[in-house]
Parts: C-alpha cells; structure tokens; sequence
C-alpha cells in the first residue's frame, strides 16, 4: 500500500492531538513500519467471510427502561477540572 | 513448604481461608503481614500506584467481626486482594498509569469491586500498569517502571506487570488484571503465578477503563489454579450495566476442578512452537506436554493456520477502538486540563498532548488512520474478517481436542530498556493475542525456572465458557507441581 500520503498533521488534527515536530518524526517513522507490518493483511482471502465487531455474535442488548439513581451532582462533578454551580466550566464555544 | 510453615504473606487463598475458618489466624493478622511485606519491598518493586492500608485494616478488622460472629461470607472473607490501577473502586485513585488521570477519584465500584466486597475481600493495593493497558513490560507506565519480583532489573510483563509483581512478592494473596492481547496471562508468565483470561464476557467490563472493548476482559492471578478459580466464581457472572455481558451463570469452579472425568485431549498448534520461541522456554513447556501424556491424555499437533495474521489483526482492531474509546479524554468532565486554554480546540489538543504518554499517542494515531476515510476497507473492515477466520481455526480446533497447550510467552522476562522498537514489544505478544480476538477464556501457569532463574509458564486455551473443564485441566498440572508457591529472594 503506498505509504507515501502518510499525513501526520491530518490524523492528528483528526485525533485533537498536539504534537510536536519530534513526536510527528518519529510517529510517521514508526507507523510506516507497523503498517508495512499489518499490509500482510491483504495475503488473506477473505472472499464472502462476514466481518466480527465482537468473538461471540451481540445482538441487540436492551435494559428495562426503567428510572434508576444515578449519581448526585456533586459526585458527578467531583473530578471536573472546572466547575460553577454545579456546572463544568469550558471556554467560550461560540463568538 | 507446608502451609503451617509458609510466612502469612505467601499463603495460598485456599490455605488462607481455612485457616482463617479454623481460627489459626485473623484477618487483621493476613492483612497485617501483606501490608509489612509491601511496606518492606515497594522501595525496590514498585508494583503499586496507591494503597490505603487503614482501609484495608478496616475492612480485616470488619471481617474478624463477621467471622465471630457466624456471619462469614465464603473462602475470600478477610483475603486481601489487590486491583490493577484500571479498576474503579468507590473513592479511591483511578489512574490507569496515566497523567490523564493522575488526580482522577472513583466515584463508584466496578462490579468486579462490588462484588469482591460482597465476598468480604480486603481490598489492598492498586497496581502499576502500562498506560491505559497498552504494553507488555509495564514500562509504559507514567509515573515509574515496575521490577520483576525474581530479577529487579528485569519488567514483571505488562500490561497487568504490576498485579502479577505484586502477588509474586507476597504484597496480596489474589489480584485482579485486565487483558487485552495478554496483559494477564504474559506478567503471570514473567512472574511465576498463575493468571486466567475468563472468555469474553465471563466477567462484567463495567468499571474498567476501557482501551478496545471487543477484546478486553477481566480477570484473576493467583498463586495456585485453584486461586483463580475461587476468585473468578466470585466475581462472574451476569451484570446488566455491561451489554456484552454473557447470561451464563458463575459455575462453581473450584468444585469442577476435581470432578472425575475421563483423560483429556490436548491440541499443540504448531504455529505456536516455530521461531522465536526461546529454546529453554520450549524445554519447560515440552516437560508440561510430557507431563500430560503420562496422566493419559491424549496429545496430538492441530493447525490454527491463521496464527501469522494474529499480531496484525489485534493491531488493527485495537487500536482502532482505542481511538474512539479514549475520544472520551477532551479535558472538560474530567481527566488533565491543560493551563490557559486559548479557546476549546486548543484546550482538547493541549490537555490531550499533556495527559497522554507516546505509546497512547501512537495507538491513538494509527487508529486514526486505520479507520479514516479511503482506509477502512483495507485495514479495519479485513481485521474484521481475518477475525472470523482466526476464530474459526479455533473452533475447527476444538472439534478434536479438549484444550489447547502452547507457550505463553516466547521469551522469559526481559531487561527493562531492551525492547524499546515498538514491533519488537508488540511481538511479545504473539501466542496471547489470537485467544482475544477469538473470545476464549486461557490461563498461563507456571511450569519452572529457566538457567537464570526466571519463571516459565504455559498457556491452555479453552472452549468458549470452558472455564471449569479448562481449569480442571489447568489443576491436573498445577497440584502436582506448584511452581506458584515457591518465592523470590526479594
């Protein structure tokens, strides 16, 4: 598969990860690697397998829609990095 | 050495708990003696993130109290157990060996927790891991490396090192993991102890941080076969909060272990047995095989032909959902929040270059990729399919043997620093990965020391929800030689 469009930016920006021009270097290094590795794939005939998402088949799994105790406020925001009356504090989203 | 000799640290949870139910020792005395222990070698081992020994005395004084009482609630009633740092207990640290979560409390218990509490289980000790479980030397740690109990300067395995470090020296009695391609069965293997991956779904994921969904499972380490057992009969079972939770009821394992049954077959996969695999490594697995025949099992050599594509499956398929699952770290409910974010982007970016170490970002990164757009036919979609033919060789196995037996690991524990080529850990992993992807439940037991006198153990995979002939299996072997009980010099 060809390597050669391997956009460290754009997966980054894709994972909202910051990194540094290190980080990018050694990132595309390592990951043109692993993926001439994992290009190995493409020996296998899979020619009418069905893909798994799990080992075992899931089908759809439903509770009872039932109203239960969830957590108090207080404890839901104990490891919020901001809060103000019971609400988590972010930057200002919209101009 | 004998239970009556064998110093309170190093009991077996079986020993332990009849000696707690004949009244030779308290609990306050077990948890005494682990906690004297750990205080004794952290300095050196470094197998725990956190522990809070008045809570843990508390709880052993309460199940004294019980005791007394009448009111004893079963062979893990006073044991202290400890958790790997990825398993949320009520109150307590949650780190997952991250910066991500360096400050993070649980505000409640997994119910793998719960239900240990409901057994009476003194919970001891939270256990260094890799990074949001990703490694197999648990020095993808962030806050510092963990020793292997038999060789200091050697990793104890990963990512569960911590948890199988911890049991080997004698700072709990059981412990619980977390795996994913390996993270129990490879540091049990490392370690010398026994360490079981139950069949996906066995035991309930609620309350465990999660890194690949698909694949993750918890599950025991104890010294002994029959430890494990006891420890998983506690905590399987169907839970609700866990849709991928199977409806099976927890079976009384440690029962099964001595059911009379006929002779086994057992299956070599001769993928297992090829290059790489350590010479002394291959001569103690070859003495478990021979051990087997002269039980009267039958042993003959099956072909699981998809076995190379195992490694690549995993690395696509985990890191994938890796991807998606730790989306959920952005810095705003909870986790590192980086200084002054300019505005919300940069608060995700930054927070997120912050909290995550590189073998995070790596994973995070080609998961990226192998589910982006142009890419997910070629890698994400075919993984999918080679996991139906991975398991299928399984499968096609089991239709003439019983179990499966292999090494676990290719090589015995490994200096710290030696394999810093992320491949060349990935490799690791080689003879663990394919049991993940198919679901099965597997456990490594120990089975000798090599020249150096490290650990060697082996691995029996299972049929799906196997568990109780798998382990019956498992103890046919471990009761005759109990590699588990003997101690490192530390």
């Amino acid at each position: 598969m060809d390597r050669s469009e391997l956009d460290l930016d754009a997966l980054a920006r894709l994972a909202r990860l910051a990194l540094t021009p290190e980080e990018k270097a050694t990132f595309t290094r390592q990951l043109a690697e692993l993926l001439g590795h994992i290009d190995r794939l493409s020996q296998v005939d899979v020619s009418g397998v069905e893909p798994s998402a799990h080992a075992h088949p899931q089908h759809n799994v439903w509770q009872d829609d039932k109203a239960r105790p969830g957590l108090p406020p207080a404890e839901a925001l104990r490891n919020a990095p901001a809060q103000r009356d019971q609400m988590i504090v972010v930057p200002k989203v919209v101009e | 050495m004998t239970a009556a000799t064998t110093p309170l640290h190093y009991l077996s949870v079986a020993d332990a708990a009849s000696a707690l139910s004949a009244g030779r020792i308290s609990s306050a005395e077990l948890t005494e003696a682990v906690i004297a222990r750990a205080e004794a070698v952290e300095p050196r081992l470094r197998a725990f993130l956190s522990a809070d020994p008045a809570l843990a005395r508390s709880q052993a004084q309460a199940s004294d109290a019980r005791r007394a009482a009448g009111g004893c609630r079963g062979p893990l009633d006073g044991i202290p157990i400890g958790l790997k740092d990825v398993i949320a207990a009520r109150d307590q640290p949650l780190t997952a060996g991250s910066r991500m979560l360096e400050k993070f409390v649980s505000p409640y218990d997994a119910t793998v927790t719960g239900r240990l509490r409901e057994a009476g289980a003194v919970l001891y000790g939270r256990h260094n891991c890799d990074e949001f479980a990703m490694g197999s030397s648990t020095e993808n740690s962030a806050f510092h490396p963990t020793g292997n109990p038999w060789a200091l300067d050697r990793v104890p395995g990963g990512s569960s090192g911590g948890s199988a470090a911890a049991l080997a020296a004698g700072e709990a009695v059981a412990t619980l993991g977390s795996d994913t391609g390996g993270s129990i069965r490879q540091p049990a293997a490392l370690c010398g102890v026994v360490g079981l991956k139950p069949t996906y779904g066995r035991v309930s994921r609620y309350g465990l941080v999660a890194y690949a969904s698909s694949l993750d499972q918890i599950g025991p380490f104890g010294r002994t076969v029959e430890d494990v057992a006891l420890v998983l009969q506690t905590i399987a079972g169907h839970d609700e909060r866990d849709s991928t939770s199977v409806g099976a009821p927890a079976e009384d394992f440690a029962a099964a272990l001595t059911a009379p049954s006929a002779p086994r077959r057992l299956g070599l996969p001769r993928e297992y047995f090829g290059e790489g695999l350590d010479p002394e490594v291959a001569a103690a697995v070859e003495q478990a095989v021979s051990y087997y025949r002269e039980l009267g099992c039958e042993v003959r050599e099956v072909s699981l032909p998809h076995t190379p594509y195992c490694l690549d499956t995993y690395y696509v398929l985990a890191t994938a959902e890796a991807s998606s699952n730790l989306a959920r770290y952005d810095g705003i409910r909870y986790g590192h929040r980086c200084a002054e974010p300019r505005d919300l982007h940069d608060l995700y970016f930054r927070s997120r270059a912050e909290g995550f170490g590189a073998e995070v970002k790596r994973r995070i990164i080609l998961g990226t990729y192998v589910l982006s757009s142009g890419y997910y036919d070629a890698y994400y979609l075919r993984a999918q399919k080679v996991r139906t033919l991975v398991r299928r060789d399984f499968l096609r196995a089991f239709e003439q043997v019983d179990a499966l037996l292999t090494p676990t690991s290719p090589i015995p524990a490994f200096r710290r620093g030696e394999k810093a080529d992320p491949l060349a850990m990935y490799l690791c992993d080689i003879y663990t990965i394919g049991v993940n992807l198919a679901g099965l439940p597997a456990l490594s037991i120990p089975c000798g020391f090599n020249r150096a006198g490290l650990p060697v153990g082996f691995q029996l995979i299972g049929k799906p929800l196997g568990e109780s002939e798998l382990l019956a299996i498992a103890h046919a072997y471990d009761r005759a030689h109990q590699w588990g009980r003997r101690h490192p010099n530390l």
